[in-house]
C-alpha cells in the first residue's frame, strides 16, 4: 500500500536547479531511507512533502499524500496536513524543543492546535501517554520537567513524542539520531522503528549515514546533486549497488586509508594520573563549592610516530582531556610530559613545548576567525617562534602547508566563507601542520564531514603523518573511523579509561563491558555488501 | 561582503542624521547671521521673510542658533560615546578574558555602582561641583557610556571565547591581549556600530537636558537646551522660537535611533533572517 507518491519532483529556488525528476515512494508501515550528502537535496524533498519551501522556489510534479495531491491543496488545508498527517523530526534536539515550557505542555500543545475541542485535561493525559510510548515513563519523567533537566537523548525522544501524539499517517525524520551518541543512537533508530510496527506509519528516514539505515529500511533511495541515482528494496540495493556513486559511497563509509605506521619506542607523549576538576554551582550561598571530577587519575603513553585513538560518549572526558595536555586548562593532579618536559597550564607553557603540538577541532565552520584571510588564519602557529620568519619564508612555508593538504598556494588571499567543509578542514589541518609539530591532536576533526570527504581527509592523514612522522591523537565518539585510522585506542568512560589496547584487538575482543555495549551499538553495514 | 539592503528605517535615519550633521559643518564656514550680536529692532520676528525660523528675544536669528547649536551637541554627544568606547571597550575585554576572576568581579561591580545612580542627578553632581561647562557635561556623559560598552562588550566577548578559532589562538601561545585584539574585537565591530549610534542619540539628550538646567555649554555659545530654557516664558508669545531647537532636538535623536536600528537589521545576521 503506497502512502507517498513522488513523482518527477524538481524544484528550483530562485531559477537555481535544486532537484530534478525526484520519484519515490513510502509504503504504509513501511519505512524509505533517504541517503544523501549534503547539497544532494534530501532535505528538500522532504520539506516539500510538508509544503515548507523557503522563498522563491518553484516546484514542479506531484507529491501524493494518500492519493491527494499536496501542491492543490490551499494553506488551511496544509496547516491541518502538518501534524496531524504527515509530521517531521530535526536533527538537533537541542533547538527542537522550547527552553521555557515543561515537556508536557508543549507535547499537550501539539495535540489543542490540531484538535483545539479536546480538552486541557485530556490532552495532557494523551501527552502522558505519548511520552510513555516514547520510552518517558510519567513516574522517572513528569510532564513539569524542562527541557534542559534531560539528556540529548531524551529531548530526542520529547520531540519524536510530539511528532507522534496524532497518530499521524507519515513520519519524516531529518537525521534524527545525527547529534546523538551510538548508543543513544540505537536506542532512538529502535523506538521508531517499534513505532513504525506499532502505528502502521510510514517512515521517511533521512541520514548521510548508510550504516545508520542499513538494518531499518524497506526501501532505499540514494540521492546526489539533486536527483535520484539508485533505489530499490534494502536487500536488493545493499546486495548489489549498481550505480558508481552509491558504490563509491558504500566504499568511503567503511574506507581504510593506507599507512605504514612505523611508531618508535621512544615516549612523545606521557600521561600520569591526570586529575581535573571543576566547581560547579553551589547548592545555597553559603555553601561550599562542589567539585566535578571530569578526568579520573587517567595516564597513557603516546609513542613517537602513533596514531592513538580515544573513544567515548559525549561528557566522558575526552575533551576535557584534550584541553589539559594543550596546556588551556590547569590540572589538578598528575603530570603531563611531552618530550620528556612537564606541561604546565595557563600561559606559562613554554613556545617550545608548543611548538611541538597543535590541534585540529570539529566544526570546520567555527575553527576560523571569518575576518581574517586563510593566509593570515594558517601563519597563526608563527606566532611560536622568537623569531618571525621572514615575509618570503613565510610565503614558502604557507604556499608548501597548504599543497600539503591539497589546496593550491594562491588559496591563501580568500576569505573563509569562499571554502567547503571538507576544504575548510584542510585548512584547518594546514594550520596545524605549518610548524611542523610532533603531535597533531584531531578533536572529533572528522565528525562534522560528509562520508566521502571523510575518506578523503583520512587519507591525508594517513598520508601526512608517514610523511613527516607525525604522532596523532584521535578523539571520537565514532568507531569506525577511530578503527581505521589508530595503532592504539583507549576508552573512556566518566573520566576514566575503562579499557586500552591495539584497535584489532580492543574491536575484535573487548574486554570492558562498556567497549563491548558501544560497539553493539555502532551501526553497521551488512558484511554481504562490503564484498561488492 | 553581505549585500547591504536599505531599510526604510535606515534611508530616513541617515537622512536625518546626515542632514544635521551638515548644518553643524556649514555653520563653521557660513550662518545666515551672526549668532553672538544682539539686534533689538528686529526681536521675536516670526517665520518667513528675512528670517526663514524667525528671530528670539535678542533679535538672533534662530536657523543660525540651531545650526551652531547642532555643533555643540554634536561634538558633546561624540565625544562622550568616545570616552565610553574608549575605556569602556578595554574594560569589557578584560572583563571577558579573565572571566570569573576577581579583575572580572571588580570591573563588573564597579560598573554596576555607576548603572545604581540616576545619570542625569549625576550629571548635575559632577557639574555642580566642577562648574558648568561643556567639557564637564562631556565627562558627565561620558562616564555614564562606559559601563554600557563593557557590559555589551563582555557579554558578546565570553560568547566568542568559547570559539576554536580562540582556542587554536591560545594553543598558538597568542596571549589574552592578543586574542582580545585580532579575533574578539573585530568579531564585535557591529554590535559596536549600533549600540554606539543608539549612546550618541541619547547623548544628544542629555547634552540638551544639562544645558536646559543650565550645566551645559554656557553662554554665548547657542545650545538647543539652553535656546528651549530661555523660550520659556516667552512661549505664548512666540512660539516659534522654543518649536524650532525642540523640533531639531526630536529629529536628530528619532534619525540616530533609526538608523541605529536600520543597522542592527543590516550587522546583526540574527535578525536579518527573521525581519526583512
Amino acid at each position: 500500500m503506497t502512502l507517498l507518491r513522488i513523482n518527477g519532483l524538481g524544484l528550483e529556488i530562485h531559477g537555481t536547479p535544486i532537484l530534478r525528476d525526484v520519484s519515490l515512494e513510502v509504503a504504509r508501515g513501511g519505512i524509505t531511507g533517504v541517503i544523501g550528502e549534503s547539497g544532494s537535496g534530501k532535505s528538500l524533498t522532504a520539506y516539500s512533502v510538508m509544503q515548507l519551501l523557503p522563498e522563491g522556489s518553484a516546484p514542479r510534479g506531484e507529491v501524493l499524500l494518500d492519493g491527494r495531491d499536496i501542491a492543490l491543496l490551499d494553506e488551511a488545508a496544509l496547516c491541518r496536513m502538518r501534524g496531524n498527517d504527515v509530521s517531521m523530526i530535526f536533527q538537533e534536539p537541542m533547538t527542537a524543543l522550547n527552553p521555557v515550557r515543561t515537556i508536557g505542555d508543549q507535547v499537550a500543545e501539539t495535540i489543542l492546535i490540531h484538535a483545539p475541542r479536546t480538552s486541557r485535561r485530556a490532552a495532557r493525559r494523551r501527552a502522558a501517554e505519548t511520552l510513555e510510548r516514547v520510552g518517558l515513563p510519567g513516574d522517572q519523567f513528569p510532564l513539569s520537567r524542562y527541557p534542559h533537566e534531560m539528556s540529548g537523548g531524551q529531548r530526542q525522544r520529547v520531540v519524536i513524542a510530539m511528532a507522534i501524539a496524532l497518530r499521524p499517517k507519515l513520519l519524516i525524520a531529518d537525521e534524527p539520531t545525527t547529534a546523538l551518541d551510538v548508543t543513544t543512537q540505537a536506542q532512538i533508530l529502535d523506538l521508531l522503528k517499534g513505532l513504525v510496527a506499532e502505528d502502521g506509519m510510514g517512515l521517511m528516514m533521512i541520514t548521510h549515514d548508510l550504516a545508520v539505515v542499513s538494518d531499518m529500511a524497506d526501501d532505499i533511495v540514494i540521492m546526489k546533486s539533486g536527483e535520484v541515482v539508485e533505489q530499490g528494496p534494502a536487500r536488493q540495493i545493499f546486495g548489489a549497488m549498481t550505480h558508481p556513486y552509491s558504490r563509491a559511497l558504500m566504499e568511503a563509509s567503511g574506507h581504510v586509508p593506507e599507512r605504514a605506521g612505523a611508531a618508535a619506542d621512544a615516549p612523545l607523549l606521557e600521561v600520569r594520573d591526570v586529575i581535573r576538576d571543576y566547581p560547579m554551582a553551589r547548592r545555597h550561598v553559603l555553601g561550599p563549592s562542589r567539585m566535578f571530577r571530569a578526568v579520573d587519575r587517567v595516564s597513557f603513553n603516546l609513542a613517537k610516530g602513533e596514531s592513538l585513538g580515544l573513544v567515548g560518549e559525549s561528557g566522558c572526558g575526552k575533551s576535557t582531556l584534550t584541553r589539559a595536555i594543550l596546556g588551556l586548562d590547569p590540572i589538578q593532579g598528575g603530570e603531563i610530559r611531552l618530550g620528556g618536559e612537564v606541561v604546565t597550564a595557563g600561559h606559562s607553557v613554554s613556545r617550545e613545548q608548543r611548538r611541538k603540538m597543535q590541534v585540529v577541532f570539529q566544526d570546520p565552520y567555527g575553527s576560523f576567525n571569518p575576518r581574517h584571510r586563510v593566509g593570515r588564519l594558517v601563519c597563526e602557529p608563527f606566532h611560536l617562534f622568537d623569531r618571525q620568519p621572514r615575509s618570503d619564508e613565510r610565503d614558502t612555508a604557507l604556499a608548501n602547508a597548504l599543497e600539503s593538504v591539497g589546496l593550491k598556494a594562491d588559496d591563501a588571499n580568500k576569505y573563509i566563507h569562499e571554502f567547503s567543509g571538507g576544504q575548510r578542514q584542510r585548512i584547518a589541518i594546514a594550520r596545524a601542520l605549518i610548524i611542523r609539530p610532533e603531535l597533531i591532536i584531531l578533536d572529533e576533526a572528522v565528525s562534522a564531514l560528509d562520508v566521502s570527504i571523510r575518506a578523503q581527509i583520512l587519507d591525508l592523514l594517513a598520508d601526512l603523518g608517514d610523511r613527516f612522522g607525525l604522532s596523532y591523537l584521535f578523539i571520537s565518539h565514532d568507531l569506525s573511523v577511530v578503527r581505521s585510522i589508530t595503532d592504539r585506542v583507549m576508552v573512556m568512560k566518566s573520566g576514566r579509561i575503562v579499557e586500552a589496547g591495539e584497535t584489532a584487538q580492543v574491536f575484535d575482543t573487548p574486554a570492558h563491558a562498556y567497549t563491548r555495549s558501544l560497539i553493539a551499538a555502532a551501526p553497521r553495514l551488512p558484511d554481504h555488501a562490503a564484498a561488492t | 561582503m553581505r549585500r547591504l539592503i536599505p531599510s526604510r528605517n535606515l534611508v530616513v535615519g541617515a537622512v536625518l542624521t546626515a542632514g544635521f550633521a551638515g548644518l553643524a559643518l556649514i555653520s563653521f564656514v557660513w550662518t545666515p547671521y551672526g549668532v553672538t550680536g544682539v539686534d533689538i529692532a528686529n526681536r521675536l520676528k516670526p517665520p518667513g521673510g528675512g528670517y526663514v525660523l524667525g528671530t528670539d528675544q535678542f533679535g538672533r536669528d534662530i536657523l543660525s542658533m540651531v545650526m551652531v547649536g547642532a555643533r555643540t551637541s554634536i561634538a558633546v554627544a561624540l565625544i562622550a560615546v568616545g570616552i565610553g568606547i574608549l575605556l569602556g571597550v578595554p574594560l569589557g575585554l578584560a572583563a571577558a578574558a579573565r572571566r570569573g576572576g576577581v579583575l572580572d568581579e571588580v570591573i563588573m561591580r564597579a560598573n554596576d555602582l555607576i548603572f545604581a545612580f540616576p545619570s542625569l542627578v549625576i550629571a548635575i553632581l559632577i557639574t555642580a561641583i566642577f562648574g558648568p561647562s561643556a567639557v564637564n557635561a562631556i565627562i558627565a556623559i561620558g562616564i555614564f557610556n562606559i559601563p554600557v560598552f563593557a557590559r555589551l562588550v563582555r557579554g558578546g566577548a565570553i560568547a566568542l571565547w568559547q570559539r576554536d578559532y580562540v582556542l587554536s589562538a591560545r594553543v598558538a601561545g597568542k596571549g589574552a591581549a592578543r586574542i582580545s585584539a585580532e579575533h574578539i574585537l573585530p568579531n564585535l565591530a557591529n554590535l559596536l556600530i549600533v549600540q554606539g549610534t543608539i549612546q550618541f542619540s541619547l547623548g544628544i539628550l542629555a547634552e540638551a537636558g544639562l544645558s536646559y538646567v543650565g550645566l551645559g555649554a554656557q553662554p554665548p555659545v547657542p545650545s538647543w537646551g539652553r535656546m528651549l530654557a530661555e523660550s520659556q516664558t516667552l512661549i505664548s508669545i512666540a512660539p516659534h522660537i522654543a518649536l524650532f531647537p525642540g523640533l531639531a532636538i526630536v529629529l536628530t535623536v528619532l534619525g540616530l535611533n533609526l538608523l541605529g536600528d536600520g543597522l542592527r537589521d543590516i550587522l546583526d545576521p540574527r535578525i536579518r533572517k527573521t525581519r526583512r
